[in-house]
């Protein structure tokens, strides 16, 4: 299987490739149009500052490759809140595969610190109250609350809910409807997403030890 | 909910790693990949190498261990040690590191900071400060493995760092490493008290009920230690078991 990583300078790829290594696969490091087109699988990982990202991407004709794509795509990180529609960090548009904006999170109390960084939990379960199809519930008191249920399959295949992954970041993309996993981090937000083959992570699976290796192999196998 | 870490740190001289007591009588243990991959399949949350070698042939030993590293752990692991300017962390994070931890040289230079986390973001600047509560009830940071005192107070050092950009502190009292009765929960809390960045507590582990109080009294978000895993006092899946009964959260 070739596996293509776009190369667009951002930090972090090493673990990536290394963690692709362990599960036998040897990835392809590149920005070349062609290749990345023609690879089974894509993977746009990264660590880094989205309005520069967003400008290398443009200037390397990147941008319209990969809203092309026809194979599985995996955004990690920074790929994911490229993939969004607009982004805080330098208040730059961003690739708008997921109509969705990329907010900064704004601590509400003293331990809320900004990055969110360690390791959280991912919940397979809406309840941000923002979405309105699914099971509408009553919590506690007069707050209406929304719980829908998601369905862990594809990147998620096998899961349960209350996995732990590890996450980097000060930004953070809302709950929408292609979130496919969550983590309350001052709020619920989005730690997955997926549209047709477009998906994203928030954390960093090739960080996220045996539960990070499984996501991978899971997107292998899409 | 976020979970609070437990990280063994590895002190590596010459490829092998030794722990010391109270800065001084090193002894050895063992092999730090094989032991970081021991210590990764244990549930260890993070894991810090520090370079203590002063040779430069010591220095390429110490990168190309931190590639091997690289290639055999999945979670995340910081490097420090001979760490003076951005050539250095440059050369960690391309050998795989993901964070690099800097301390005397901060000190020396407190723009090196800076320049870290405009280059490569605040997330892979851990600095790691070395504390000393002198008679006079004041805690006041020491370089060069603890040797210096700097006249410079730890809470106001601590605050500066963060201001200059640091992602994460992690604090070691000189009072209470290698000692085995606690970590120093009343200066932590303080630290955290004043700073919103991460705070990892170095220095005192022992016994199990040291972590706990090290998170539920100085509200640290992190736990380091080394002897007391390297020489199996502590075995961190219980470590974690207990932990949990004891109401903190902590990953699984």
């Amino acid at each position: 299987m070739e596996v293509a990583i776009i190369d667009y300078n951002a930090g972090n790829i090493y673990s990536v490739i290394h963690a692709l290594q362990r599960l036998g696969i040897k990835p392809m490091l590149t920005n070349n149009a062609e290749r990345i087109a023609k690879a089974d699988k894509v993977i746009f990982p990264g660590q880094g500052e989205a309005s520069n990202a967003m400008k290398y991407l443009c200037a390397h004709g990147l941008d319209n490759v990969i809203r092309n794509l026809k194979q599985p795509i995996l955004g990690i990180c920074i790929g994911q809140q490229l993939m969004c529609r607009h982004s805080e960090e330098g208040d730059v548009d961003c690739l708008g595969i997921f109509d969705v904006p990329v907010l900064r999170f704004q601590p509400q109390r003293h331990e809320d610190k900004v990055p969110h960084m360690g390791w959280n939990e991912l919940r397979f379960t809406h309840s941000d109250g923002l979405r309105m199809k699914g099971v509408i519930g009553r919590s506690e008191g007069a707050t209406l609350a929304v719980q829908e249920e998601l369905i862990p399959e594809g990147l998620f295949q096998g899961f349960k809910g209350g996995e732990y992954v590890y996450f980097v970041h000060s930004y953070y993309v809302p709950t929408c409807s292609w979130t496919i996993a969550t983590t309350d981090y001052i709020q619920p937000y989005s730690a997955a997403l997926h549209r047709d083959n477009f998906y994203a992570t928030q954390f960093h699976p090739e960080k996220s030890g045996s539960v990070g290796e499984r996501i991978l192999r899971n997107f292998l196998e899409l | 909910m976020l979970a609070k870490r437990i990280i063994p740190c590895l002190d590596v001289k010459d490829g092998q790693t030794v722990k010391g007591t109270n800065f001084v009588n090193l002894r050895q243990a063992g092999d730090p990949v094989e032991l970081g991959r021991a210590y990764s399949l244990q549930g260890a949350d993070e894991l810090v190498f520090l370079d203590i070698t002063a040779s430069h042939e010591g220095r390429k030993t110490f990168s190309d261990m931190v590639e091997r590293v690289a290639a055999t752990l999945s979670i995340p692991f910081t490097v420090g040690g001979g760490i003076n300017e951005l050539s250095d962390v440059d050369r960690m994070l391309s050998a795989g590191a993901d964070k690099v931890s800097i301390n005397s040289a901060a000190l020396r230079r407190p723009e090196l900071i800076d320049e870290i986390t405009r280059h490569y973001g605040s997330q892979v600047c851990v600095v790691a400060i070395d504390a000393r509560q002198e008679e006079n009830g004041e805690w006041q940071c020491y370089i060069n493995g603890g040797r210096i005192p700097v006249g410079r107070k730890l809470t106001d050092w601590a605050y500066e760092a963060q201001e200059r950009g640091a992602g994460e502190i992690l604090f070691t009292s000189m009072n209470h490493d290698g000692v085995k009765t606690g970590f120093a929960n009343e200066a932590l809390s303080q630290l955290a008290e004043r700073l919103s960045i991460p705070i990892i507590a170095s220095g005192g582990a022992g016994r199990m009920e040291h972590f706990r109080d090290a998170f539920r009294l100085g509200h640290a978000d992190a736990a380091l230690a080394a002897s007391v895993f390297h020489f199996g006092e502590i075995g961190i899946p219980e470590l974690k078991k207990y932990l949990r009964k004891e109401g903190i959260s902590v990953r699984t």
